[in-house]
């Protein structure tokens, strides 16, 4: 019995390395998403194109699409923007959340590398960013045609995020919402 | 240069704290509310640091909002709530005790517990362990025997 419970800081011990080596493995960056599963939240922004008028969360609605949020400031939007655009061509639905920038930069941004938006909401003060929780650009939303949030990611989507985290369920809302 | 130092040190953290002190509250009560707030708020961009401490943007707009939110009349847990919805529980530096979070809570009890008993049990084995190491009784004698005949030679 004493020889047993002489092996208990080594079984402790053990257990405690396995939790940790586990926890390397997690990126502490990476906040867990309080909005998941609720519906995106309510919003009356002009779009960035202001001859677009007035957009709110009724406008997300009715089709499945990506809410993408994006700044001229964010140098991972750079990297992230030919990606939407290649979504874009796929036939997929991107929104944009122009999040904390200028009207005139922003504009410019889309005529110099291509504009994969169905339109985009000019977040300028940040406030529909701060309900979503927003704390880094670029981020990314998938929503249903409920306009509901079904996943999140923080930071830049790329081909293998696309083909680990989105595709399989995009695919799935698509077809739901037929 | 101890001296030096704390001295620097000392001027310099007004610095710090100077974003803070620059906000202007319609009812002074708030103040104090607004600086334990964003004391106890966790910065979602940097990690380790509260918003009182962190200058990314991120932590201005929230400190804003805390301001904002305080001047509408929200209590200090209504404000913990609604930043909670959007930024998840990641952003409470003192957690609320939930079914996520109740091991956070307890594991120190636990541990102390634990502590306790092994530090009861080992002491009480150190007791006896002195015990049984007592002299048997033909010991003395046996002393008294080398010594003697360490003094004879």
């Amino acid at each position: 019995m004493i020889r047993l419970a002489l092996f208990v800081p080594l079984a402790l011990f053990i257990g405690l390395s396995a939790l940790l080596l586990l926890g390397l493995d997690k990126d502490p960056t990476e906040l867990p998403s309080a909005l998941v599963g609720e519906k995106f939240p309510s919003f009356t922004l002009i779009a960035l194109d202001e001859e677009q008028g007035m957009l709110s969360e009724k406008d997300l609605i009715g089709e499945v699409a990506l809410v993408n949020v994006w700044a001229t400031w964010c140098y991972a939007c750079r990297i992230e923007h030919p990606m939407l655009n290649q979504l874009n061509e796929q036939g997929v639905k991107v929104i944009g959340l122009n999040y904390k920038d200028e009207r005139e930069s922003a504009k410019k941004w889309l005529d110099l590398r291509g504009d994969p938006y169905a339109f985009s909401i000019f977040d300028v003060r940040g406030s529909l960013g701060l309900d979503l929780g927003v704390y880094g650009a670029p981020e990314t939303y998938l929503i249903d045609a409920t306009g509901v949030i079904r996943h999140r990611r923080v930071g830049v989507v790329d081909e293998r995020i696309w083909t680990n985290e989105f595709q399989d369920l995009y695919a799935q809302l698509k077809e739901e919402s037929q | 240069m101890k001296i030096c130092l704390l001295l620097l040190s000392a001027a310099l953290s007004g610095f710090v704290f100077a974003t803070s002190e620059l906000v202007e509250f319609s009812d002074p009560s708030y103040r104090a509310r607004y600086q334990q707030l964003i004391t106890e708020l966790r910065c979602p961009k940097c990690q380790n640091q509260n918003l009182a401490d962190s200058n990314s943007p991120i932590s201005r707009d929230l400190r804003n909002e805390v301001q904002r939110l305080l001047e509408d009349g929200l209590s200090n847990q209504e404000i913990e709530t609604y930043l909670t919805n959007r930024y998840s529980a990641f952003i409470l530096y003192r957690p609320e005790v939930n079914k996520n979070t109740y091991l956070l809570w307890v594991s120190p009890l636990i541990i102390l517990l634990v502590g306790g008993l092994v530090v009861a049990r080992f002491s009480r084995q150190g007791v006896s362990a002195t015990k049984s190491q007592e002299i048997a009784p033909d010991s003395d004698e046996r002393l008294n025997d080398l010594l003697s005949d360490e003094e004879d030679g």
